[in-house]
């Protein structure tokens, strides 16, 4: 049975896809293709970071729009109000405001009937390293070799072309997205965090100045594809030992690194050195209740935090524990049954954790639900009302922007309508909450880059241009 | 008049308590139910019906709509202020077929290691306590295509329509239809190409054809006698040919077979780029069960994708309804509502084709009752049809929309299931005075 969407996070891992040597036959080369001049040892710290960001914010005019219904991402509502945005910033966000009042410079738009939002924020995705079409070639997401490689970063695998970005942005208006390694491995590797306009680079997509986020994984993924090779892990102790065992050796890399002595550089170790600087956010796919709390000791025995659990699905179990250690949960609002380890699974795993005061966030880690996070959320927000937790749609867009942004590192960039913040906004042509309501227009660091009614303001990838259906609305 | 409130608290706890079927049908079948005040809605296509009544007696319906009297005797549901409609018809799904997908003792889907085929028959492993049926119930799923996944070879099998009724007896019609492969599966299980599924498929056919008549020279290469059996009603017609592809040129060559095979009655499953070739489905009068929201190009025979396919395929004249094609379709059938409802909202956007609320409706009720040749007996309202009847707090498409009272076959249903048991459980994370395992 094929599941649609489903990568390594969910379910059966095909072994055949695995991430080997090139099948016809080339050998790729190694060291020699090095740049001689690479420095291998070093005394400096920390090093400075390769693969810097270009993005660039592309240009937009200053833009009110008024009439509009405002959700801020931070839990606020405005009723007939107005926005104002430019130069790529926020300027303000308040009530209603006579047309006198105004700024002559800016395009004006009625948003009557409409909504605003921040640009919608996915935390779990594996656009450009499991791009569509999702063939073996395209596979680049789990670097399942070894149960630990934190020394490979998702940003090398990363596809700038994969047309899920398009339909990300115009059904989905998500502004900005973490590509996350997939999960086979219990250290899968670095995280990159995107900015949703199309480069030509990946660099080119970068969001500038979000910190990296590391990516881990519990449970049946990392046991069974290693267990089946014949290799540790096997087993849930043996995914504990492991992990233990590799951060231990971070530990005494991190010292050696500020000893002020040579020491030889090692890129995986890099990695963990800076999740226990605190530098690099843990994203820890990890399902079952007794799982995360043995995470959360593991966490504590070397020393470092755990961002969010992901997929999560039984965080309900644990809400107090949860808070009590301040990690998020990104969940989905209703998957369950497609392996043992979410069978436990309930639609009301978002409101349980809202009313237990812990972190929510709504995840996609699929290239179809990621256009629909608004409705994932509004589903999860009535099976919660149903119970008795009232959860205002006001609230329920923090899962969608503030709190995957603070997740990410970028919550004082983006993530919520504030003044001063990055422009990156949808509007959307009736509330959000309501499965009959779509993305009229998306900008980002205001930049108008999608817009509904305009056929030259949906983005079409290289993979889809002169194919069937190119600039088709999709 | 004898009236009972929505909450029918001792007749839910009997179904609960799993009483036999027979003993139900007795009790509850025997009295004439009538459902009034609320928005009724027949699914076939037609407007809504504010303040509408539906009878419903001896499982079926009796009659639906505006200006219908009570019978004397009648259990009157007030369901002012609520909808009413036809249960949900999952258009494809592999309901009861998987408890857990990845725990293969529990997922009956595809049949790999068989050395049958087309004779599979999926009927025996659609079990109906699966948590799945539960789950689906309880948000208004009350019938669905079954069909088994492919495995070894591109016929899949013989699938079934089953309900979702809290009993025994989840088959309503067994060997309903065969599915088959084209396109990128077909040609992957035939042999490498697409020369091959449609060679192997003319043999087959073929090979069936020879067993009918008794001829000594039957080839049994490809087929074995079970699997020429469930083929021969395929070519005559008997049975409906559901047949998985996605691609326009698979759509054009698969109509084609009909050429050498006049009798096939083929359905389209999936069709992600109908679109490209609508009106040649609609002149060959081909019906399509269709992916709702496919709109990436996963594959190369989908390339075309986009959410205004349904749309465009209803505008160019062809029957159409939404199917969950490998799309969680052992799990998650009650999604049908949420991508009918964006069909719904396409039409907000420019240049997209989607559907009417009336069409998008029809297109999870009446739409494959009628595509799988049942629609006399499923799928709406209209008197005669089988009582799968849901009241709802509000529009069924619309997300915040729950599912309050749910009657399949004319039986009121239980809504509870292992997932709401966890909820409970759970509504305090933290102990009482015992562990939680014996809080319940």
């Amino acid at each position: 049975m094929q599941i649609k969407g489903f990568r390594w996070a969910a379910l059966v891992l095909p072994l055949g896809v695995m991430a080997c040597a090139a099948s016809d036959g080339t050998k790729t080369k190694t060291a020699s293709a090095l740049p001689a001049k690479v420095e291998t040892k070093t005394t400096a710290a920390k090093v400075e970071a390769p693969f810097a960001s270009t993005y660039k914010a592309y240009p937009g005019v200053p833009t009110v729009i008024k009439n509009v219904t405002i959700f801020d991402g931070e839990g606020g509502r405005v009723d007939n109000g107005t926005v104002f945005f430019k130069d790529g910033k926020v300027s303000a966000v308040g009530g209603p405001m006579r047309d006198a009042e105004l700024p002559a410079e800016a395009t004006i738009i009625d948003g009557t009937g409409k909504f605003v939002s921040p640009g919608i924020i996915d935390v779990h995705s594996h656009l450009g390293v499991y791009a569509s079409p999702a063939v073996e070639a395209n596979s680049d997401g789990n670097e399942a070799t070894s149960p630990t490689t934190p020394e490979v970063w998702a940003e090398h695998s990363v596809w700038p072309q994969d047309p899920g970005f398009s339909r990300a942005l115009t059904n989905g208006g998500i502004t900005s997205l973490q590509i996350l390694p997939g999960s086979a491995n219990l250290m899968g590797g670095r995280s990159v965090t995107l900015k949703n306009v199309y480069a030509r680079t990946v660099q080119g997509m970068k969001f500038p100045g979000a910190p990296y986020g590391f990516k881990m994984a519990c449970g049946e993924n990392p046991k069974r594809v290693y267990g089946s090779k014949g290799r540790i892990p096997s087993t849930r102790m043996g995914n504990l030992a492991v992990n233990r065992q590799t951060w231990i050796k971070a530990q005494e890399y991190r010292k050696k690194r500020d000893s002020g002595k040579e020491f030889s550089r090692d890129i995986g170790m890099e990695t963990l050195a800076g999740v226990l600087d605190g530098d690099i956010l843990v994203h820890n796919h990890c399902y079952r209740a007794d799982e995360m709390a043995q995470v959360l000791d593991m966490a504590k025995e070397f020393g470092y935090k755990v961002t969010a659990f992901h997929h999560a699905v039984e965080s309900y179990k644990i809400g107090d524990l949860l808070k009590a250690n301040d990690v998020c949960s990104a969940v989905w609002a209703d998957w369950w049954g497609f392996k043992l380890e979410a069978y436990d699974a309930i639609p009301e795993n978002a409101a349980l954790l809202q009313k237990a005061g812990a972190c929510v966030i709504i995840h996609s880690d699929d290239e179809n639900q990621i256009q629909r996070l608004n409705q994932e959320a509004a589903k999860a927000m009535a099976d919660g009302r149903r119970m008795g937790i009232d959860i205002s749609e006001a609230e329920a867009m923090r899962w969608l922007t503030y709190n995957p942004a603070k997740a990410m590192g970028i919550e004082k960039m983006t993530g919520s309508l504030k003044a001063g913040k990055m422009a990156d906004i949808v509007l959307w042509n009736g509330n959000p909450f309501s499965v009959y309501s779509r993305p009229a227009m998306v900008w980002i660091d205001g930049a108008l880059l999608y817009d509904a009614a305009d056929p030259a303001r949906r983005p079409v990838s290289d993979f889809e241009l002169g194919q069937p259906g190119e600039g088709d609305v999709k | 008049m004898k009236r009972s409130k929505l909450t029918h608290s001792l007749l839910s706890l009997a179904i609960t308590l799993v009483l036999s079927p027979l003993v139900l049908s007795q009790s509850v079948q025997a009295r004439t139910t009538a459902i009034t005040g609320g928005k009724v809605v027949i699914g076939d296509g037609s407007d809504p019906v504010d303040g509408g009544t539906v009878i419903i007696r001896d499982g079926n319906v009796i009659a639906a709509g505006a200006n219908i009297a009570v019978p004397a005797g009648a259990d009157v549901v007030d369901a002012t202020g609520k909808w009413v409609t036809p249960g949900i018809f999952a258009g494809f799904s592999r309901l009861g077929l998987s408890e857990v997908d990845a725990v293969s003792g529990t997922n009956d889907t595809s049949a790999s290691g068989s050395n049958f085929n087309a004779g599979l028959d999926i009927a025996p492993a659609i079990d109906p306590f699966r948590t799945a049926f539960a789950v689906n119930r309880a948000a208004g799923v009350t019938r669905a295509v079954v069909a088994p996944d492919a495995g070894g070879n591109m016929f899949a099998g013989q699938g079934a329509i089953a309900d979702l009724g809290s009993d025994a007896n989840p088959v309503t019609k067994a060997s309903a239809f065969q599915f088959v492969e084209f396109g990128e599966g077909g040609a992957r299980r035939a042999g490498g190409s697409r020369s091959a599924s449609h060679l192997t498929f003319r043999a087959m056919l073929r090979e069936a054809q020879d067993y009918s008549v008794g001829k000594v020279a039957f080839d049994d290469q490809l087929l074995r006698a079970e699997d020429a059996k469930a083929l021969l009603p395929v070519l005559r017609g008997q049975t409906q040919l559901l047949v998985h592809v996605e691609g326009a040129n698979d759509i054009l060559r698969v109509m084609e077979l009909k050429r050498d095979f006049p009798a096939l009655k083929l359905v389209l499953v999936g069709a992600s780029e109908g679109w490209r070739v609508a009106d040649k489905i609609a002149a060959a009068g081909v019906p399509v069960i269709a992916s709702a929201l496919n709109d990436l190009p996963e594959a190369f025979e989908k390339l075309g994708a986009t959410q205004s396919n349904i749309g465009r395929m209803k505008n160019a004249g062809v029957k159409v309804a939404i199917g969950m094609i490998d799309d969680r379709d052992a799990h998650q059938l009650r999604y049908s509502v949420q991508y009918a409802g964006n069909l719904v909202s396409l039409g907000n956007v420019p240049r997209a084709s989607g559907l009417s609320w009336n069409d998008a409706f029809a297109a999870i009720t009446s739409g494959p009752a009628e595509i799988m040749g049942m629609g006399a007996q499923l799928g709406s309202l209209k008197p005669g049809r089988k009582a799968d009847v849901v009241i709802w707090d509000g529009d069924p498409l619309e997300l915040s929309s729950e599912a309050e009272t749910v009657y399949i076959d004319g039986v009121r249903q239980p809504l509870d299931n292992r997932q709401a048991r966890l909820r409970e459980r759970y509504r305090t994370p933290t102990e009482g005075a015992l562990p939680k395992a014996y809080d319940r």
